[in-house]
């Protein structure tokens, strides 16, 4: 085929997500999403070429051990020691490989290493909390990390946040882009959280909750766990010539 | 087996333990990219007119010519070395972030139609359970015009994507973010 003059039927559109399957702006019992949240409809936006790329990532993004947790300070941090892995994939089913993902999070005792961090337990100088690394051809990625505390939050009396872990990934498109929480299995402070109760869809909240693993697991070492995340794939597969 | 995109989480107030320096990108595009000089100012305001102070600002962009960084552009110009297309900062204690780019050029459209210059703009924040997408033009671009993405905002409320020259300081250019209320800004459904 020539050069086309329409580029835009070059451009393959993005998946759009399910009713429910996401959370809503604002949503009133997350209180401080209440001035934070656009009221005015969204303007709907036909994918263009500006939505289908975005920036992505190779091995210079990462250094040596940024997915070790524990390997980041001079001594071992405090806690129980576990190993976090899983795929990544879009809404079609296929990997995704070099897909930049960031974590960050609280330490064993639901500190985290933040200056605006007012709970009253200790730091950990062998914990910063923070890693990062790239999906390989398969879309896998593992961390070795050290499980998050509970902590407290201000939204309303007594409010503790389940443990979890923040994840970020850049998927190939700026679209793509999510920020999500993986939560661990029966917490029993998920009732109580506005957070992990924003998601309406009953199947999509139990997604962001891993899997203990005992594959994973390590003997003498570590407790494993399986996290897969998925993002949003094109409408329909290219076609190859 | 269904492949549900999984749920987006608010990014907290922490996220910048995750985003030293290191990982933070002022700088779209280096000082040897073509194209004219944009230093870009970001504000970000609540529903009260408050600043935001833990925002997190994400920037994808094309290149002078108008070409992204990426190989699912099927543009058949060569992508400029020099400019990145991605920054991202978090906001200060006055709800602000400074970027150093260029001005993209004008990027394949729906239709026959050339999209104006715009910088597409993704905010994330405590209180914000995902992100907002929205786009920064700039004020004066004849282009805006015939821009198609404009075009599909109510007229009144397209201002609200525009940045604008600082008249003091040539190649510098402000935009506010309202989140909510008067002037809010417009989000789009991606
Ligand atoms: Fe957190």
């Amino acid at each position: 085929m020539g050069p086309s003059t329409n580029e835009r039927s070059l451009i393959t559109p993005y998946r759009r997500h399910a009713a429910g399957t996401q959370p809503p702006a604002p949503y009133e019992p997350y209180k401080s999403t209440i001035k934070r949240s656009p009221t005015k409809p969204l303007i709907f936006l036909p994918h263009t070429l500006s939505e289908v790329t975005g920036p992505l990532f190779g091995e210079d993004a990462i250094a040596e051990n940024d997915n070790d947790l524990t390997r980041h300070y001079p001594g071992e941090p405090q806690g129980e020691r576990i190993i976090v892995t899983g795929r990544v994939l879009d809404s079609n089913g296929r990997p995704v490989p070099q897909a930049l993902i960031e974590i960050w999070q609280a330490n064993a005792a639901g500190r985290y290493r933040h200056a605006k961090d007012q709970h009253p337990a200790p730091v950990d100088p062998n914990f910063g909390g923070c890693g990062r690394t790239l999906t390989d051809d398969n879309g896998s990625y593992r961390f070795v990390t050290i499980a998050p505390g509970a902590y407290p939050w201000f939204n309303h009396y007594n409010a503790w946040r389940p443990r979890h872990i923040h994840l970020s990934l850049f998927g190939r498109a700026f679209l793509t882009r999510l920020v999500t929480q993986m939560y661990f299995p029966d917490d029993p402070l998920f009732p109580y959280d506005p957070i992990f109760n924003s998601i309406p869809d009953e199947k999509a909240r139990q997604r962001m909750i891993c899997k203990f693993d005992m594959e994973t697991t390590q003997p003498q070492w570590a407790l494993g766990y399986k996290f897969n995340i998925i993002l949003r794939g094109p409408e329909q597969t290219p076609f190859e010539t | 087996m269904d492949f549900v995109p999984t749920a987006s989480q608010t990014v907290g107030p922490f996220f910048r333990i995750g985003l030293t320096e290191k990982y933070s990108k002022p700088c779209i595009a280096a000082p040897q990219a073509k194209g004219e000089r944009v230093g870009l100012s970001v504000r970000v305001l609540d529903g009260d007119g408050a600043p935001v102070n833990d925002a997190l600002i994400e920037i994808w962009q094309a290149d002078a010519s108008g070409k992204y960084k990426h190989p699912d552009d099927p543009q058949s110009k060569t992508s400029d070395p020099g400019c990145d297309g991605f920054g991202r900062l978090g906001t200060d204690e006055q709800g602000h972030c400074q970027f150093d780019t260029i001005k993209p050029g004008r990027v394949p459209g729906p239709g026959n139609a050339l999209q104006a210059p715009h910088l597409n703009v993704a905010v994330f924040a405590r209180g914000m359970l995902k992100q907002f997408y929205t786009r920064i033009y700039f004020a004066g671009d004849p282009a805006n015009q015939q821009d198609p993405v404009l075009a599909l905002v109510p007229a009144e409320r397209r201002e609200t994507l525009v940045a604008q020259s600082d008249p003091t300081q040539p190649g510098f250019w402000r935009f506010e973010m309202h989140l909510q209320g008067e002037g809010e800004t417009v989000f789009f459904d991606v």
